[in-house]
């Protein structure tokens, strides 16, 4: 019998031939990133009471990015502990205020198809974009990884998620992601790895598919598998990585999957998660008329290039409304000087943006934009549990950048595709 | 009511990370985080449980972000157990990672509020002292049972190392 792409990925790692879902095996970890909420100041303290050292400075991938810039002392102790740890461990790939992990990684090189990754954070899922089994996991674990370079894993069955057709003008991925958490619901996977499939992922950028494994987490995936293509190769050539071999790592055709789901694309217009889940998703045009306080395009899920460009499509030529206020905090500083290049700043700062340091910034309440009491906000992110992004009985409202941008200009929620030209 | 057992606080579905670890509390010690320990649904929790009650929860429970400090902040009030009848993933190899128990038990929903309980891990069973009744639950594993029983991730790996 075949194998999913999960099975290969996961056997390889453990040194076999073949797994089989169920069965537990310690896996051979190829990298492993963590940024500085869960990385040194929570496992530096288990490192030394083992008295261990790391056991390969060159597999790790380091990233300040959620408490940045630091805010007060609190948050400053972090950073400076994040840094020490990573001068001390003889870490090269330490990256410092220069973005989010989940795009730093891949915009670094740093991934290849095949790997074995664990990530020190939930939506650590992005890197199955690249045909990597990444997957997240707490610091502890991580410290387990640091000292022996190894963990274990159950073998996950997994789910087939077919896309078929093609995304009319102002849909995306994030409106895939929206649909997916409402078919199968938070965290309906179980723990299971679905894996990305059809002719319209095929046609996605990899930004795009990037998006979609991201919200794998909010699946309760394990993994969100994407198998690797030229596509794959080409970003990661481009990002001064190296490709390696593609072939291995696609699913054999009689692999056995746990269910098939199969979706149509064309079909899909935007949609919105109302409060406090992500699976609470409907039409943008069904909200129509709640009116917003915040619109925030960021996050790993929500403000690379292409989520910039989607929200400055919305926004050229257009103002945001006078008692909205948008906030904008780029993926990261090589997306945020794309940007720049291309004029996309300029649209966003021109239409009323405030521009935010790059980070992981308000999404889970860290860094600037959080919300006061009652305030409603939407927001390119991926989560929206109750008093997330500050305060308790604030609300906010998940969307793709398209959407988000509509709602900054109307200051009430719309359908993004009333704004675009030609539509 | 007897002193047996353990008490339990029963919560619902979809028991996130942000509420057993609110992203704002994060910076501090997880003597602060534990205060504001699911407080936002139960505002008595953090202040009023008790080392050796059980945490009872719908489907999904801990799922979210992958903060161990949502684990952490149970284990340091003395939780015995977590009882539901599923778990986000990350969550659940945090909770072991600390020594604190987490099973998936379907019948869950049986369980009510204050309700008296202890748990076999090894043999996989919920007995509820206040109703009579028992439920089936996924034994825990014997490769995680032996980490649990060490005291964590931490202490095993100390335990293997010397």
């Amino acid at each position: 019998m075949g194998q999913t792409l999960a099975e290969k990925l996961i056997a390889r790692a453990a040194g076999k031939d073949s797994v089989k879902p169920g069965e537990t095996v310690t896996a051979q970890v190829d990298l492993a990133m963590m940024h500085d909420s869960s990385g040194p100041r929570r496992f530096e303290p288990i490192l030394e009471r083992l008295g261990a050292k790391v056991w390969d400075p060159d597999k790790i991938v380091l990233v300040s990015d959620h408490w940045v810039p630091a805010v007060d002392a609190q948050s400053a102790q972090i950073l400076d502990q994040t840094r020490r740890w990573a001068f001390a461990n003889d870490v090269k790939a330490f990256y410092d205020m220069v973005g989010i992990c989940h795009v730093v990684l891949p915009q670094g090189g740093h991934l290849k198809p095949g790997m074995f990754v664990v990530g020190g954070d939930s939506h650590s899922t992005t890197g199955g974009a690249f045909g990597c089994y990444m997957f997240g996991v707490g610091s502890t674990d991580m410290a387990g990884v640091l000292v022996t370079g190894e963990t274990w894993i159950r073998v996950p069955e997994s789910i087939r998620i077919e896309w078929k057709g093609k995304l009319g003008p102002g849909v995306c991925a994030k409106d895939i992601n929206l649909a997916l958490c409402k078919a199968l619901g938070l965290g309906g996977a179980e723990y299971r790895t679905v894996e990305y499939t059809g002719e319209l992922i095929d046609d996605l950028t990899m930004e795009e598919r990037m998006t979609l494994s991201n919200m794998a987490a909010e699946l309760g995936a394990q993994a969100g598998l994407i198998a690797p293509d030229q596509t794959t190769a080409s970003y990661i050539r481009d990002a001064g990585g190296d490709p390696g071999e593609i072939d291995p790592w696609q699913s054999d055709a009689d692999a056995e999957y746990f269910a098939s789901h199969t979706f149509d694309g064309s079909a899909l217009e935007p949609l919105v998660a109302a409060p406090h889940s992500p699976a609470n998703t409907a039409p943008a045009s069904s909200y129509e008329g709640i009116k917003i306080d915040q619109a925030y395009i960021g996050a790993c899920t929500g403000a690379k290039l292409a989520d910039l460009r989607m929200a400055a499509e919305v926004l050229e030529g257009r103002q945001v409304a006078s008692r909205s206020r948008l906030l904008v905090a780029p993926a990261s500083r090589q997306d945020m000087m794309a940007a720049q290049d291309d004029g996309t700043l300029s649209k966003l700062m021109a239409a009323g943006a405030v521009m935010m340091p790059t980070g992981c910034g308000a999404c889970a309440g860290f860094g600037g934009g959080v919300l006061h009491e009652n305030e409603v906000c939407i927001s390119s992110t991926s989560r929206n549990f109750q008093g997330r992004m500050g305060a308790q009985s604030s609300k906010v409202y998940l969307g793709s950048p398209y959407s988000v941008a509509a709602a900054a200009v109307a200051g009430e929620i719309r359908d993004p595709r009333e704004f675009l030209n030609g539509s | 009511m007897s002193g047996e057992g353990g008490a339990a606080w029963v919560f619902g579905e979809n028991i996130d990370t942000d509420q057993l670890a609110p992203g704002g509390t994060l910076k501090g010690s997880i003597e602060e985080i534990a205060k504001h320990c699911l407080v936002r649904v139960n505002p008595s929790f953090a202040s009023e449980v008790k080392p050796g009650d059980f945490v009872v929860g719908g489907r999904n429970f801990g799922i979210g972000s992958s903060r161990e400090q949502a684990a952490q902040a149970l284990h340091h009030h003395g939780v015995a157990a977590v009882i539901a009848p599923s778990f986000g993933g990350i969550f659940y190899r945090n909770a072991l990672n600390f020594g604190l128990l987490v099973v998936e038990c379907p019948d869950a929903g049986r369980i009510g509020e204050g309700d008296r309980l202890t748990l076999d891990p090894v043999k996989g069973e919920v007995k509820n002292l206040t109703n009579g009744e028992s439920y089936a639950c996924q034994p825990v594993p014997a490769h995680l049972l032996e980490i649990v029983e060490a005291g964590g991730l931490v202490p095993y790996l100390e335990a293997i190392r010397s």
